[in-house]
């Protein structure tokens, strides 16, 4: 699995002897400990589902929430520390909204993907800061460009990642549901988003009606792939 | 429009200006007389260059104060050059007005210059921004401006159709910098055309003796 960087891994400024950075990769782990965050880019539109662990029966159904809108046409969903996550999203609504400042139009995704991307990388190179402990997607749908999807992780890479929006919402859905583990974690709210032609390029949660649609859907595929394993038995 | 009456007022070298910019149908045409003068009565060059490009299809005209307008679009162009490189392909018109706009607000104090922002991107095709002196930035399907420009806000606003043809907009800007020259003492020269379309862009440059003569001339 992973080897101990015994003294090579105190800061992010020092290199192993094997040419690895410990702490970045450590800061790859929490995101790989948190859970699931999807992002599927289908012809008119992107989609995104989080699995939203419930660490308690007393936090309200909606909160601690896992997507953001960064801009009104881009969207982030993101996975690992969900504080470092926070001042991420501000992060980049900061350069999206200096980008519309500056030149009169919306930032495009690369772009915008890029310039966060850089910050990240920034973190990594300082002993006296640590590297941001999440990795996210961010995604968009452009009139003349179409569906865009990027990925940034700690270290600080970006890069790009095809159904209708609609039919995509449902399956997202059921991949949440699929990949939630009922023996290791508790109950999950599902946290659904999608930006394309179907929202005019905004940006948004997607409707109740259709949350509950897709919920419903993926809760009887369930079924009946459990039905289905007990027959083959 | 604002503030053309004071551009002959500027001290110093200043482009007592006619300058326009009109779309037609697959792109915009700027254009400009080519006088620069130091207060009323000194033409201090008579074949100054107003079209500034600014990246490959989009130009700036300058009206106003000349060495405001030449660092202004000097600094739009280095700007403009890095933002286009960053976004790896070529810049939108609306993002050149808006590196215009900016200097021009943020200095507005200091500065006395306008501008025409024209030119054409792969998202819009062909548009034209008005940039003015205190930074305002608007979009028109044409625009003149200049001292000379009140000389001729009748012919353009009669003779302005939408969706010309090549030859009728050059025409119809030769036409309005003949006009505009021929009443406007700090306005003469040469007209400078530039055609910007998608596939090139072309000078034309149109000498005095050969401009469209009016009934009394």
């Amino acid at each position: 699995m992973s080897s101990i960087g015994t003294g090579y891994d105190l800061s992010a400024s020092t290199f192993s002897p094997d040419g690895r950075v410990f702490q970045v990769e450590y800061a790859m782990k929490a995101v790989e400990n948190s859970s699931t965050a999807i992002g599927i880019r289908c012809k008119d539109g992107v989609v995104f589902g989080v699995e939203k662990l419930i660490l308690s029966k007393l936090y309200e159904q909606g909160s601690n929430k896992r997507i953001f809108n960064i801009d009104r046409h881009v969207g982030m969903a993101v996975a690992g520390l969900l504080a470092d996550a926070r001042s991420l999203s501000e992060v980049s609504r900061e350069e999206a909204s200096n980008f519309r400042s500056n030149y009169g139009h919306d930032i495009p995704l690369k772009h915008l993907a890029d310039r966060v991307a850089m910050y990240v990388h920034a973190y990594t190179l300082y002993s006296a800061v640590r590297p941001f402990g999440c990795s996210f997607i961010l995604g968009s749908y452009d009139e003349d460009d179409g569906p865009q999807l990027y990925m940034v992780d700690p270290s600080g890479i970006s890069y790009m990642k095809e159904m209708t929006c609609r039919e995509l919402v449902k399956e997202v859905a059921k991949i949440i549901y699929i990949v939630h583990d009922e023996v290791k974690d508790k109950a999950f709210e599902l946290e659904l988003s999608w930006v394309g032609e179907v929202t005019k390029g905004r940006h948004e949660l997607v409707p109740k009606d259709i949350k509950e649609e897709a919920e419903k859907y993926a809760k009887e595929s369930l079924e009946e792939e459990d039905d289905s394993d007990e027959d083959n038995m | 429009m604002d503030s053309h009456h004071s551009y002959s007022q500027v001290k110093g070298v200043s482009t007592g200006t006619t300058i326009l910019a009109v779309k037609f149908n697959g792109g915009v045409i700027i254009g400009s007389d080519s006088r620069a003068s130091m207060g009323e009565s000194y033409v201090s060059s008579k074949t100054i260059n107003k079209l500034i490009q600014v990246h490959d299809r989009i130009f700036c005209c300058i009206a106003g104060s000349l060495a405001d307008a030449q660092a202004v679009t000097k600094m739009a162009k280095f700007q403009l050059s890095f933002h286009s490189i960053q976004m790896e392909s070529p810049p939108l018109v609306k993002a050149a007005a808006s590196i215009m706009r900016e200097l021009c607000y943020n200095n507005k104090e200091e500065l006395q210059a306008g501008f025409i922002t024209a030119g054409w991107d792969r998202k819009k095709g062909p548009q034209i921004y008005v940039v003015s002196l205190g930074g305002m930035l608007l979009s028109q399907p044409f625009t003149i401006g200049g001292s000379g420009s009140t000389y001729i806000y009748g012919y353009v606003d009669a003779k302005f159709k939408p969706d010309m043809s090549l030859e009728e907009a050059i025409q119809f800007s030769t036409n309005a910098l003949a006009l505009a020259m021929g009443r406007d003492n700090v306005s003469g020269g040469v007209v400078h055309l530039v055609v910007i379309t998608e596939a090139e862009v072309k000078h034309v440059v149109v000498p005095g003796n050969k401009l469209p003569k009016f009934h009394d001339e």
